[in-house]
Parts: C-alpha cells; structure tokens; sequence
C-alpha cells in the first residue's frame, strides 16, 4: 500500500519550496531529507532537545514536533537561512566562534535559532533573558556559558553596528 | 521514532473540523499545537487514522474580556496568553503558570486548548482551570456544551470531551475584588519539565485583611489535578497568617494521594505539596495585601 501524498508549498529561507510529502513525514526530515538542508539537526524526536528548533513565521518552534504537511502556506526560516546573503557568518554565528560556544557542534543550529528569535525581540537581554531563551536547548559540551556569552556579544555587537 | 501513517484533514472551521470527527469516529484526532500529540504519536504510543489540523482556524484564536469572565480561543498559543498584559491583569495565574509550560519554542507552537484536552495530571494549565473553575465549552455538530473543569478532568489523558467535540473555548472566571492575589509554584527535575508536585493559589481580602474569597490546588500527584473548595472554605473571614497557611497546606496535602516513581518517593511528594501550597497561598495572600 503506498500512502497518500500531499502537495504543499513553504515558504523556506525566502525561496517557495514545492513538494508531494506523506503526511507522517516530520517538518525536519522534510528539511533535511528532502530539501537536503542538513545544518537543522535531528535529536531525539521527541521536543526535548532542541536541536530541530526552527523559525515558523518568525518564532522559535521545534522541526521535530510538526508535520511538513502542516507548513503548507507558511514561512520557515533554518540555520541556513541565518547567514548573511553572501554566505558569511552573521553577527550572531561569529559570535559563537568568537567565543567558543560551540564544542560538537550538534545543538549549535538549534542554539543559534533560539538565540536568533532572542535577539529579534530583545535587543539588549540580560543573561537571565538569555539563558531563559535556550533553557529548551540541550548542550551537553560547553556547559552553556560560552553560549551565553556568544549571545550577549552578538548583542553588544549589533547594538554598536546601529 | 516515526508516526504511523494517517490521512491529514486541514479544517478551515470549528463546524467543518466537528463535522469531520462526526464523519470519521474514533479513530480521528485532532490536532492543535501538536507539542503532546506529535512525540506521542511518534513514540507510537497512540495513532490517528485521519488527523484533523485545527491550526487554520483563526476563529479558535482569541482572547476577549467579558463580564465576569475572560474568554480565550482553545488554539490561542501559550505564547500569546503569556504576553497578553491585559489578561494577566485579570487572570495573572494564566501567566505565572505558563513560566512553568516546557520552554519558548513549545509555548509558540503549544497551545492553552490542546495542554488542558491533553491532561496530563501534572501539566499546569489543568491545575489552574481547575482552582479557578474555569468551563470548558465542546462543540459538536449538534451543538455546544458547557463542561466545568471539575467534570472534565477525568484521569490521566482523559477528559469528558466526546470524540466527535472539538474544544472551542475556555471561560475563566474573573475576580472582582480589588484585594485578589495568586501564585503558582512548583518543584519539577529541570525547569520546563512537568511537575514532580504543584499548587496554585488565588486569595481574595477585605480591608482588614480577612480572607473573603480563596480557592488552591495541588497537581502532580493524583490522576488529575486537585482543587480543595472544601478546605478552601475554611480560610474565609480568617487572617491567614502563617499557622492558618499551614494547616490548610497540610490538610489539602494529605488528601493527596501520592505514590513513588523514578522521579521522587511518595513521601517527599506529600513533603512538597505541603510546603508549596502553603507558598502559593502566602505569596497570593502576600500579593493581594500589597493592594490597598
């Protein structure tokens, strides 16, 4: 028996993406799989880790717990999607290098999403804000202090780049 | 880690997605926010034939501020009810609970209709519909009813909700007394978690401090959260000063039926509801006398 297929249309990274999906198919092996856009990582499938988290028109929402059938109509915004236009690092990503928020590397995309959806509202947080804004973010590297000083550089860099 | 396969049904109404469950029987789910749901049906814990997405209908987003009574759309997302200061002006309970509900990438997706039809016993939203006696309105396609939350918490991840209803409001009861305070704690493993035990409180005083009106809760420990009206009964015309805060902590905690798992022992659970619910009531009675 071959399950049926949906057509849907998502907005990814500003590009209108077409595709036929079965509806159990997951938004982020959709992203992955799929649209090969592999810097959304896959934790444990089950919302707990954070490593799935993506942009759903502008939120942080986590890739794992949505079906690819249900972002027909809306925009989603990845990892990749966080670089400048040319292809370099944002303020935010360099920050992390800058930084050494980064170990493995695997929560690193779910970090910088939920970091990103800080910043987009919260132009100067404090490190309660922050470390409020990746409490669903699991890192089991860096101790998450690093993070959060990667995130309180981004900050203080975009504030002085006004 | 994969959903069994189902048909997807997007509804764009409250009366296609009730006429949808009607068509399709039990074997038909709804979705909301999906942040229960999802994990459960990819750990293959439950399964839906068809899955009938409510996210669409913007009918079932809203928060409105009646007489008496604020009304919030069953798939209003966790994050708008947190962010909405008019509504916590009157219903600050929704919001300081909603500091417990998991983190900011599920309260954007989660929903306040989808968390109280999931019922979990120690999931916080249940635990203040049930204190405040919130109602709870299903529709089907013969019509609406009203369901108040002490019939509709039935056991864990049960409701009254029949399977062809679809949740379409929720009414929670507003407190006029100028003198209201409340509160929300609880003990969980890591925040976002679900609670190991919580208590929610909301006092009402006079202008002597005399307890007019009060109404608490403990969850995590029985098969649904708990209010204690019976208990809370006793508080009124009281000053609650510390020994009336404790004995009304003890006597709602021992009600409670507590047992062991791996998370914590049954006697450290009756340990934190006692000491919880005796916070809850201080610091709503702490807030309401801030207000003179």
């Amino acid at each position: 028996m071959s399950e049926k297929l949906y057509n849907i249309a998502v907005e990814v990274n500003g590009v209108v993406r077409q595709a036929q999906v079965p509806a159990r198919l997951s938004l982020v092996d959709w992203l992955r799989e799929e649209l090969r856009l592999t810097g959304t990582h896959v934790g444990c499938e089950h919302g707990i880790c954070g490593a799935c988290s993506i942009m759903l028109n502008g939120d942080p929402v986590r890739a794992c717990l949505m079906f690819a059938v249900q972002a027909d109509g809306h925009k989603i915004t990845t990892v990749e999607g966080l670089a400048n236009a040319d292809g370099t690092l944002s303020v935010l990503q360099d920050s992390f290098c800058q930084t050494h928020g980064l170990q493995c590397g695997y929560c690193t995309p779910g970090m910088l999403i939920a970091a990103q959806g800080l910043l987009n509202t919260v132009s100067q947080p404090s490190e309660a804000q922050i470390r409020e804004a990746i409490g669903g973010n699991l890192c089991r590297c860096t101790g998450y202090q690093q993070i959060v000083d990667a995130v309180q550089l981004a900050a203080e860099r975009l504030a002085e780049s006004k | 880690m994969k959903a069994a396969a189902f048909d997807y049904l997007r509804a764009t109404s409250v009366a296609e997605a009730c006429a949808l469950l009607r068509e399709h029987g039990d074997e038909a789910r709804l979705i909301a926010g999906g942040q229960s749901l999802t994990p459960m049906m990819a750990m293959r814990l439950t399964r839906a034939a068809q899955l009938i997405d409510i996210n669409e209908i913007s009918a079932l987003k809203f928060i409105a501020l009646d007489d008496g009574v604020a009304r919030t759309g069953a798939c209003t997302r966790q994050c708008v009810i947190e962010r909405d200061a008019a509504l916590a002006a009157r219903v600050p309970m929704l919001r300081q609970a909603l500091m417990w509900v998991g983190h900011i990438q599920t309260r954007n997706r989660g929903t306040v209709g989808g968390s109280l039809m999931h019922a979990d016993p120690a999931a916080e939203l249940p635990l203040v519909a049930q204190v405040l006696g919130a109602t709870l309105m299903l529709r089907s396609v013969d019509g609406v009813r009203a369901v108040p939350a002490a019939e509709f918490f039935i056991a864990p991840l049960t409701t009254a909700a029949r399977a062809d209803e679809c949740l379409e409001e929720i009414h929670w009861p507003l407190w006029n007394t100028h003198r209201t305070g409340s509160a929300f704690v609880e003990t969980s493993r890591r925040h976002g978690d679900f609670a190991i035990v919580a208590s929610a409180a909301q006092i009402a005083l006079d202008d002597e401090g005399r307890c007019t009106r009060a109404a608490f809760g403990i969850g995590g420990g029985n098969s649904t959260p708990v209010a204690f009206a019976h208990i809370a009964k006793n508080l009124l015309g009281a000053l609650l000063d510390e020994q009336t805060i404790a004995a009304a902590a003890h006597a709602s905690a021992n009600e409670m039926e507590f047992s062991s798992d791996l998370h914590a022992g049954a006697d450290y659970r009756l340990h934190l509801a006692a000491t919880l619910t005796a916070r809850a009531l201080r610091d709503a009675r702490d807030q309401a006398l801030s207000k003179s």
